[in-house]
C-alpha cells in the first residue's frame, strides 16, 4: 500500500481550496491548475482528487454544479462557499506556522 | 452541529445514490476525456492518448470506491462483509452450528424464565390501581397471618380510617344441584364491595350491590366466566335464572369477565355474597375470612398497618376471651399473591443468567479459536492490502450475524420452553398462579430479548475485533509468530475455561443443593404410611342428613360398603387429610392447670374409629378411638406426641381433660390415648399439637375418606367414588387422588420439583459446555504444541511424561475453576436457603461430590488430546514444521 507521497500530508484540501478562489472549476481544471502553478512540481492524483472533493462537499466547504465548458461539454465545477473561504483562511494560517516551525528547525540545525 | 448536517447530507445521498454515481461516473468520464485531447493535442495518436489517459488517471473502481467511501455509509462494504461471512459460515458449518446452538439454548432459557419471572413479578396484577389493594387478616403468635373473624370484620370496617374500603372474601363449598345428581362445586362467599373494591366489573349483569351481604337478603350469585362457559353453555340469558346450591335457590345476577382471576380462591365457581352467618361466625372466635383493602389516598401501608394494629388491641382488650393476642397484619395484595414463587423465580432467572453467561463464553472461546486458525488467512488479507479497520469490521460481521442467527434461533428456544414449563404446572396450582396466563412473548419479554441479543452481539463481534488488534498481522505469514501467538491464546483460552468451569460448579453445587432439598422434603418423618392410601372428599347434602343419628348413621355405613370391597382392608372417615395444613385449629385449656387467656393454638381433627388405624398412626400411649365412642358418652380425644410433649411435659396425659377457653362443660373431653407425630401440614411445615376428636360424637357435613388396600391403590379410586355413590346417590364426590400423588401434587413439592429439574437441566448444559471449552482449549495447546512434544520425545522423554504435561495443564486449569466456582456456590447457595430445605449452604456432601463430578469429566475430557499427545511420532512431528 505504498503511495508515493507526492504532497505533503493534508495539504490536498488546501490546495484545492485555493485553487477554487480564483474561480470555479472542474475537476480536471483543479488537477491541471495545480500542476501548472507549481510548474510541474505537484501533481494531484485522480485517485486522491475526486475522494477529496467528495469530502469537501460533504463539509460544506465547497458547492457542485453543472455547467457548460468554453468546448461546450457538461462538467461539474465546483465553487467555494463561504465556509469554504473562512476554512482556507484557517489552513493557511496552520500552514504558515507550520512552515516557519520546520523551516526554524531546520535552520538551527544549519548554524550548528 | 456540523456533524448532523454531515449525517443529514449522507442520508439524502442515501436515497439519491443511483444519481451520486451517475454524476461521479459522468465527470471522471469528462476527466479521462479531458486528459485524452491534451494527449492529443500534444501530438499522441487518439489510440495511444486513450491509454495513456487511462493510465493517468488510475484505477477508476477504486477512486469510485473510495468516494463511496467518504459519502456513503459503507453499505456497500456491509453488504459484501455480509456475502462473505456467510460463506465463512457454510464453508464451516460445525463450528457455526455449534455457535448457534449454544447461544440459543442460552438466550432460549434465560428469557423464558424472565417471561415468567416478568408474568409473576413485573407485571401489575389485573386489578384497577392494585398497587393500592392491601391483604388485611389477623396475625398471632403461631399464624403471622390467620383468618379475620366475621365480627372482628365489622368493627375494622367501623373503625378504621386507613382504607376508603375495606372487604373480605372466604372459601366455601356448596353441593349444585345437576341433572346427574349433586356435584360439590367450590365457591367464594364475600361481601358486597369486594368485586367494585378489587376494580371489576361483570361482563354480564351486575356486580353485588351496597348491602346485599347483610344477613336475610335475597340469595343471588355471581359466576366465574369458566363455569358460565361450561356449565351454562355461555348463555347470555343465564341472569335471572335460578341455581340450586345446597338444596337453596339463588339467582345469577352477573357473570365475572374472563380475564378476572383472584388466586386466593382462584378455583371459585360460584361467587356468593355473605349473608346469614354460619354456625361458626356467631363467634367472634371463628376465624374464617380474609380481608382486601384499598388504601385512601396518602395513606401508606404502614400507617395502616399502625391503625390497624391499634384497632386490634383495642378489641383484645375489650373482647378478650376471643381477642387476646389477636394482632393485624396489613400487606400488599401482590406479595400474597407472589410472595411464594419470588425466590424461585430469582433463583431460576440467575441460574438461566450463569448458563447464558457460559454459553456466551463459549462462543466467544469458539470465536477465538476460529480467528486463532484464520491467521494466515489475516495475514495475507493484510499483506494484499486490507486496512486493520476492515478486517475487524469483516470479523465483526461474522460475530454479528452469528449473533443474529442465534438469537432468532433463542427467542424460539423460549417460546418453546414457555409452553413447556406452562404445562408442567398443574391446573390445581395454575389456579393460584394467575399470572401464568401473562406469560409470553410481550413488550417486557421482547425488550429484555432484545438487550440479550444486543450484548451477545457485542461480545461476538468485539471477541475477535480485540483479538486482532493484539496481533501484529504481518506475524501470521512467517512462522516466527506462532508461538507468540498461541501463547497469548492459550492465556485468555485458560481464563476463559476457569470462568467457565466455575460457573459450572456454581450450578451444579445449585441443582445438588435444590435435589438433596427435595429428597429430603420427600423423605420426612410423615408419621404414617403414605403408600397404599386412597383418599376422596365427600360431602353429605343437607335435607338428608339434619341430625347427628343420621350422619353418624350414614358413615357407619359407608365404613361397611368401603371395607367390603375387595383389595380394601380398613376404612377411615376425617374432616381433613393429613399433609394439607396447619388449619382448621381449635383453642384448648387444659382442666386445672393455669390458664391466663393465651391461645394454646393446635390442630383439630373429626375422625372415625376407623382412621387413625388406617393410617398406620403408631399408638404411643392409652387406646385408640371406638365405635363407643359417641354422643352418648363424654368426648373422648387422642392426642399427638407433640401435643403431649408441650401440654403434658413429664406427666402422663391419659385421662386430663382439655376445653376451650371458659372450660364450658360442652367442650371438656377426656385424653384415651397418645399417637405419634401425623404431618397435618405440608411436607417443610413443621409438626404442630394436635387433637383427634371422636367423629361420632358431632359429626360434620364435609369429610374426607381415606381407605388403606392392599393392592394398587390408584385402581381402587373409581370403585370407592362408585361404592359412596351406591350407600346413597346423592353423596357429593370429588378429589379423588391417592395420597402419594397428593403429596407429590403439593405446591411444595412441586415448586421444589419444578426448580430442581430446571436447575438440574441448566446444570448439566453447563457442565457439558464447561468441560468442551476445556477441552477446546487443551486440544489447541496441544496442537501448537506438537512440535515441542516430538522434540521432548525425540530427546528421550517417555509418554507418561508427556501424559504429565498435558493433564498438568488440565489439572491447573480444573483446580483453579473448583476452588473458584465452590467458593461462589457457597455464597451463592447462602443467597437462595430459604429455598433449601433440611440441607446447608455449606453442604459437604454436595460440594464434594460437585468437584469430584466436574473433575472427572474435565480430567477425561483433556485426556483425549493428551492422549494425542502421548502417540506423537517424533519424527513426523519435526517433519512437519
Amino acid at each position: 500500500m505504498a503511495r508515493k507521497p507526492d504532497l505533503l500530508p493534508g495539504t490536498l484540501d488546501m490546495l484545492i481550496l485555493r485553487t477554487l478562489q480564483r474561480a470555479p472549476l472542474h475537476g480536471y481544471g483543479i488537477a491541471l491548475q495545480i500542476k501548472r502553478l507549481s510548474d510541474d512540481v505537484l501533481t494531484v492524483e485522480e485517485g486522491s482528487l475526486y475522494p477529496a472533493l467528495q469530502r469537501l462537499l460533504l463539509q460544506g466547504w465547497v458547492k457542485a454544479e453543472w455547467k457548460m465548458t468554453e468546448t461546450n461539454r457538461r462538467a461539474r465545477f465546483y465553487t467555494l462557499t463561504a465556509a469554504g473561504r473562512k476554512q482556507l483562511g484557517v489552513e493557511l494560517t496552520q500552514f504558515e506556522q507550520m512552515i516557519e516551525a520546520i523551516g526554524r528547525v531546520l535552520r538551527d540545525v544549519q548554524e550548528a | 452541529m456540523n456533524s448532523i448536517s454531515r449525517f443529514l447530507k449522507k442520508l439524502a445521498l442515501l436515497f439519491r445514490r443511483r444519481r451520486f454515481r451517475a454524476e461521479l461516473e459522468d465527470e471522471m468520464a469528462f476527466h479521462r476525456e479531458q486528459a485524452e485531447r491534451e494527449f492529443i493535442a500534444g501530438g499522441m495518436k487518439p489510440e495511444a492518448a486513450r491509454y495513456a489517459a487511462m493510465r493517468q488517471f488510475g484505477n477508476a473502481a477504486r477512486v469510485k470506491e473510495k468516494s463511496y467511501e467518504v459519502m456513503g455509509f459503507r453499505l456497500e462494504t456491509v453488504a459484501q462483509d455480509l456475502r462473505f461471512a456467510l460463506r465463512q459460515l457454510r464453508k464451516n458449518s460445525g463450528f457455526a452450528l455449534t455457535a448457534i446452538v449454544i447461544l440459543a439454548l442460552g438466550m432460549g432459557a434465560s428469557v423464558a424464565i424472565f417471561a415468567f419471572v416478568d408474568a409473576a413479578l413485573l407485571e401489575p396484577l389485573p386489578y384497577f390501581a392494585p398497587d393500592r389493594l392491601m391483604d388485611v387478616a389477623e396475625n398471632s403468635a403461631m399464624f403471622p397471618r390467620s383468618n379475620l373473624s366475621r365480627e372482628d370484620y365489622d368493627d375494622w370496617k367501623r373503625l378504621n380510617r386507613s382504607f376508603g374500603s375495606l372487604q373480605v372474601y372466604g372459601g366455601t363449598g356448596y353441593l349444585l344441584r345437576t341433572p346427574s345428581g349433586p356435584v360439590p362445586v367450590p365457591a367464594g362467599r364475600v361481601s358486597d364491595g369486594f368485586f367494585s373494591t378489587l376494580g371489576v366489573k361483570p361482563m354480564l349483569g351486575r356486580g353485588f350491590l351496597p348491602g346485599e351481604d347483610r344477613p336475610g337478603q335475597p340469595k343471588i350469585l355471581i359466576l366465574s366466566y369458566g363455569t358460565w362457559l361450561t356449565r351454562y353453555g355461555g348463555r347470555r340469558d343465564i341472569v335471572g335464572q335460578a341455581v340450586n346450591l345446597n338444596e337453596d335457590s339463588y339467582t345469577v345476577v352477573g357473570v365475572l369477565p374472563r380475564e378476572f382471576s383472584f388466586a386466593p380462591r382462584g378455583n371459585a365457581e360460584f361467587w356468593v355474597p355473605l349473608l346469614d352467618k354460619n354456625g361458626c361466625e356467631v363467634r367472634r372466635s371463628c376465624h374464617n375470612l380474609f380481608g382486601v383493602g384499598r388504601l385512601r389516598d396518602g395513606v401508606t401501608p404502614a400507617a395502616a398497618f399502625q391503625e390497624m394494629k391499634g384497632i386490634a388491641a383495642q378489641l383484645a382488650v375489650e373482647y378478650p376471651g376471643s381477642n387476646q393476642g389477636q394482632g393485624a397484619s396489613v400487606t400488599p395484595l401482590s406479595e400474597l399473591i407472589v410472595g411464594q414463587v419470588r425466590p424461585i423465580l430469582f433463583t431460576l432467572l440467575s441460574a438461566a443468567g450463569l448458563l447464558l453467561l457460559i454459553a456466551c463464553v463459549n462462543v466467544a472461546s469458539l470465536l477465538l479459536v476460529r480467528s486463532e486458525v484464520r491467521r494466515r488467512e489475516i495475514a495475507v488479507r493484510g499483506a494484499l492490502g486490507a486496512t486493520r479497520v476492515r478486517l475487524a469490521r469483516q470479523f465483526a460481521t461474522e460475530g454479528l450475524l452469528l449473533a443474529a442467527v442465534g438469537s432468532s434461533a433463542g427467542i424460539l428456544v423460549a417460546a418453546w420452553m414457555m409452553t413447556t414449563l406452562r404445562r408442567l404446572v398443574p391446573k390445581s396450582m395454575a389456579d393460584g398462579m394467575p399470572f401464568l396466563n401473562d406469560v409470553g412473548l410481550n413488550a417486557h419479554t421482547a425488550v429484555f430479548a432484545g438487550a440479550i441479543a444486543l450484548l451477545a452481539a457485542l461480545l461476538m463481534a468485539a471477541t475477535p475485533v480485540l483479538r486482532l488488534s493484539f496481533q501484529d498481522i504481518r506475524d501470521g505469514l512467517g512462522d516466527g509468530g506462532r508461538v507468540a501467538a498461541g501463547r497469548f491464546w492459550r492465556r485468555v483460552g485458560a481464563n476463559l475455561v476457569v470462568v467457565e468451569l466455575s460457573v459450572a460448579v456454581v450450578l451444579l453445587v445449585g441443582a445438588g443443593l435444590l435435589g438433596k432439598s427435595f429428597y429430603r422434603l420427600l423423605h420426612v418423618e410423615n408419621g404414617f404410611d403414605t403408600t397404599h392410601l386412597a383418599t376422596v372428599q365427600m360431602a353429605a347434602p343437607g335435607s338428608g342428613y339434619s341430625t347427628k343419628e343420621k350422619k353418624v348413621a350414614l358413615f357407619r355405613a359407608i365404613d361397611r360398603r368401603l371395607s367390603n370391597l375387595p383389595g380394601v382392608q380398613s376404612v377411615g372417615i376425617t374432616s381433613d387429610l393429613p399433609m394439607q395444613c396447619n388449619c382448621d385449629t381449635d383453642w384448648i385449656r387444659i382442666v386445672g392447670k393455669p390458664f391466663h387467656g393465651e391461645h394454646n393454638e393446635v390442630n383439630s381433627r373429626d375422625v372415625s374409629p376407623g382412621y387413625l388405624p388406617t393410617l398406620k398412626a403408631h399408638l404411643l400411649r392409652g387406646r385408640m378411638l371406638t365405635e363407643d365412642d359417641d354422643a352418648s358418652k363424654s368426648q373422648k380425644i387422642v392426642i399427638n406426641q407433640a401435643f403431649a410433649e408441650k401440654y403434658f411435659a413429664g406427666e402422663d396425659p391419659i385421662g386430663q381433660k382439655v376445653g376451650n377457653g371458659n372450660l364450658d362443660d360442652r367442650s371438656i373431653r377426656e385424653i384415651v390415648g397418645v399417637v405419634g407425630n401425623v404431618r397435618e401440614g405440608g411436607l417443610d411445615s413443621e409438626i404442630w399439637p394436635a387433637e383427634y376428636q371422636a367423629m361420632y360424637y358431632d359429626p360434620d357435613s364435609f369429610v374426607a375418606v381415606a381407605v388403606r388396600t392392599t393392592q394398587d391403590e390408584k385402581a381402587v379410586l373409581p370403585a370407592l367414588v362408585k361404592a359412596l355413590h351406591e350407600v346413597d346417590a346423592n353423596l357429593g364426590t370429588y378429589g379423588e387422588i391417592t395420597m402419594t400423588d397428593q403429596i407429590e401434587t403439593t405446591q411444595t413439592a412441586l415448586l421444589h420439583r419444578l426448580s430442581t429439574w430446571l436447575v438440574a437441566c441448566f446444570a448439566a448444559l453447563a457442565l457439558i459446555l464447561g468441560v468442551v471449552g476445556l477441552y477446546g482449549v487443551i486440544a489447541y495447546s496441544v496442537s501448537q504444541r506438537t512440535r515441542e512434544i516430538g522434540v521432548r520425545m525425540a530427546l528421550g522423554a517417555q509418554r507418561s511424561s508427556v501424559y504429565q504435561l498435558v493433564l498438568g495443564e488440565a489439572g491447573r486449569l480444573i483446580a483453579v475453576g473448583v476452588v473458584v466456582g465452590l467458593a461462589a456456590a457457597v455464597g451463592a447457595a447462602t443467597l437462595m436457603r430459604k429455598l433449601l430445605f433440611g440441607v446447608q449452604a455449606w453442604d459437604a456432601g454436595t460440594l464434594l461430590g460437585v468437584a469430584v463430578v466436574l473433575g472427572a469429566s474435565a480430567l477425561l475430557a483433556s485426556y483425549i488430546p493428551a492422549r494425542r499427545a502421548a502417540s506423537v511420532n517424533p519424527t513426523e512431528a519435526l517433519r512437519a514444521e
